[in-house]
């Protein structure tokens, strides 16, 4: 495993509609690990997420958050992107009218022109398509469709481990991932992160339940309650949290 | 003090003049045309129910010059031909300004028993067929169809005969080309005989693009039994311009009228579409495209009334507007007593780019009669933040995920165009226009080199 800091996120505070759901989160990612990020409904799961992706609407108010060495929250949603910060999302929106083809056309193309490559050629591209398809074994079919319009569930969840494949982030984050999923689609998704692990990216997964951790094995479980990190272990706080709720974390933190 | 009386002045000085550059049957209609505009106030202005967003009265206002002694102006052809549909061969003519000028050997090309030439000519050769069709749809006490039946010296007159397939596109280009400001009197006359099929394609251009201009344009379209049109009407004119053109059409038993009104860049546009299914069985589909920036203006008004029973039709209407352009939508289903087992649809969705961008709709439905399906629906609104949004963080810029994300959007409606050329020209043109780009297709790469227009050069000028 490599030293480095891949992301560094120091005291970061961020309010959405002027009210904070981030209250000091810390939290440094290396290459080639998995965190946990685990927690109770209206921790700031999604929020931190949100906010390491710059979606609109979330204001940072304190803090910093440092993604190889660059001020990450300086740089415009689709930079982070360039930069290689991957964001699967809860709920992948629909696109109507606008193309798989066309969406990835554009998503790979862009990424080359902020690295200064040339667009690749259609024959390369669909080249990649088909060589990504297959690690979660999306259907061709689907590829042709406009993003994520009449998809299921389980097919949304694919479709964005499709788009991490093709874009080859160093960082990504699963936001909710297993949600939706009956166990065969949870399996597939999971296997196509962990195909697409290697020493020298690193993953977040965001999740309620154990449930994901059994096929995504992490090395570090955090829990996440009003806006703190409020608790960091390894794989065994899973299967504790699991077995026991998040009563007693709430308790405790109620109780400092 | 209406604007009406300049016009009524100028056709009382010139009425001699004002025959001698057209044709009898042309000029029947003039003495009637004075008196009804001598009998009448004024043009339909803000405070008249329908012109809300338009006064016509202020549109007609300015004193522009009108060509009546058929001067030949200065037109550059060749930079239309850049405007050609790619890949397609078309049966073209052109309008310059309001005199028509036949593409090259265009006789020849067409199917036989197909006339497309000068309305003008049409009227000398063909007396009778042109009198039984000529402001027989546009109603000649309306104030707007008499300023151009009283004023109008030349036009297009397309005829299909009975069972006839045009297979090529018929493409008519209006220019506007003149060093000082001009009116055109423009007026398409379109007979459909029964089973005949065609699809005519207009395009507005301006050459000049520092001067003002206005045009007033009649489109008449008889549908005869089980034929089949389809009509698109595309503008891309300068900011200078302005244009008010109204369509009617009258379908009879089984024919099918597919009409897309589409403007890409104009100056202040009114357009109006008044179709009447007046056979059983018809069916009728009316698209629209607007996409405004600057302070552009687009004003679109139908009216489709079911007078037959057992009639389909679809209207559906879509707009972006950005900066500070303003659009405006009524659209009326008219359903008449006994018009039963009618279908009739109205869609309206609009999506505001900015602040300063004011969009007005207004969709109503008249129904006369039981059992009959109709419904109408308009939505006005901004780009989906979430979509835009999941697109960025996937690495595709701000500005090129609007742009797709409008493109989408319009999709449906460019997806009405039956022809393959001109749906393909609209998605680059659309990107083009969304992009910001050229308003005109000046730097166009499509120059293809299908083309055989030519202008006549009999008729062509210095």
């Amino acid at each position: 495993m490599n030293n480095e800091l891949l992301l560094d996120v120091n005291n970061l505070h961020a309010n959405v509609e002027g009210k904070e759901i981030l209250k000091g989160i810390n939290l440094q990612v290396r290459p080639g690990e998995v965190h946990a990020i685990m927690g109770p409904n209206g921790s700031g799961k999604s929020t931190l997420s949100m906010v390491l992706a710059g979606a609109p609407g979330y204001t940072v108010t304190d803090g910093s958050a440092t993604f190889h060495g660059t001020d990450l929250l300086a740089l415009s949603p689709e930079d982070r992107s360039h930069e290689g910060l991957f964001l699967s999302f809860q709920y992948p929106v629909e696109i109507p009218g606008v193309s798989m083809v066309n969406f990835m056309r554009a998503a790979v193309n862009e990424k080359r022109k902020y690295l200064r490559q040339e667009p690749l050629s259609a024959s390369d591209f669909l080249k990649l398509m088909r060589q990504k398809r297959a690690v979660v074994e999306l259907d061709n079919k689907l590829a042709s469709r406009s993003v994520n319009e009449g998809f299921s569930g389980g097919e949304k969840k694919r479709n964005e481990i499709f788009q991490m494949a093709v874009l080859e982030p160093s960082l990504s984050i699963l936001d909710e991932t297993d949600s939706g999923l009956d166990i065969d689609a949870l399996r597939i998704v999971a296997g196509g992160v962990n195909k697409l692990k290697t020493q020298d990216n690193a993953t977040i997964v965001i999740t309620h339940y154990q449930r994901l951790l059994d096929y995504i094995k992490p090395d570090f479980v955090h829990v996440l309650y009003k806006g703190r990190i409020v608790m960091t272990g390894g794989p065994e706080l899973a299967l504790e949290l699991e077995e026991k709720g998040y009563d007693w974390i709430k308790e405790m933190s109620s109780n400092e | 003090m209406s604007s009406i009386l300049q016009y009524t002045e100028l056709y009382r000085d010139n009425a001699e003049l004002i025959d001698k550059g057209s044709a009898p049957v042309l000029n029947k209609l003039r003495r009637q045309a004075f008196e009804t505009l001598s009998e009448t106030a004024s043009f339909p202005a803000k405070h008249t129910e329908g012109f809300e967003k338009t006064s016509i009265e202020d549109l007609f206002a300015p004193d522009y010059g009108i060509n009546i002694l058929r001067k030949n102006l200065p037109v550059n052809l060749a930079a239309t031909f850049r405007c050609d549909v790619p890949r397609m061969s078309t049966l073209t003519g052109f309008v310059v300004n309001d005199a028509f000028i036949p593409g090259h050997d265009i006789e020849r090309k067409l199917p036989e028993g197909v006339i497309f030439c000068s309305l003008a000519k049409a009227a000398e050769q063909y007396p009778g067929l042109v009198e039984k069709h000529y402001g027989r749809l546009a109603p000649a006490g309306d104030a707007t169809v008499a300023l151009n039946n009283m004023l109008v010296q030349d036009g297009v007159f397309i005829y299909i005969p009975r069972n006839v397939i045009v297979e090529r596109p018929i493409q008519i280009v209006n220019i506007f080309s003149s060093p000082i400001p001009l009116m055109a009197l423009r007026r398409i006359l379109v007979v459909a005989e029964q089973g005949a099929k065609a699809s005519i394609l207009v395009c507005d251009h301006t050459n000049d693009t520092t001067q003002n201009y206005l045009s007033s344009q009649i489109i008449e379209i008889f549908a005869g039994p089980g034929s089949d049109i389809g009509f698109y009407d595309m503008e891309e004119s300068s900011p200078l311009t302005s244009r008010y053109s109204r369509l009617f059409a009258s379908q009879q038993q089984d024919s099918r009228l597919l009409v897309d009104g589409i403007t890409l860049a104009n100056g202040k546009t009114r357009n109006d579409y008044t179709i009447n299914l007046d056979g059983p069985n018809a069916e009728a589909m009316l698209g629209g495209m607007a996409i405004g920036s600057g302070n552009q203006h687009i004003d679109n008004n139908s009216q489709l009334t079911h007078t037959a029973p057992y009639c389909r039709s679809n209207q559906i209407f879509k707009y972006i507007l950005d900066d500070e352009a303003t659009g405006a939508f009524e659209g009326g289903i008219n359903v008449s007593h006994g018009a039963i087992k009618t279908q009739a649809y109205q869609s309206n969705r609009n999506l505001l780019a900015s602040q300063g961008a004011r969009m007005h709709t207004k969709p109503q439905l008249l129904i006369f009669c039981d059992d009959v399906k109709c419904s109408h629906g308009a939505t006005t609104g901004q780009l989906d933040q979430d979509a835009l949004f999941y697109m960025r963080q996937r690495g595709i810029s701000e500005k090129l995920a609007k742009t797709m994300l409008m493109q989408a959007f319009m999709a449906d409606v460019i997806e009405t165009v039956e022809m393959d050329g001109l749906r393909q020209r609209l998605h680059h043109l659309v990107e083009k226009h969304l992009h910001g780009e050229a308003a005109f297709c000046s730097d166009c790469s499509f120059t293809g080199t299908d083309h055989d227009i030519a202008p006549n050069p009999e008729n062509s000028n210095e």
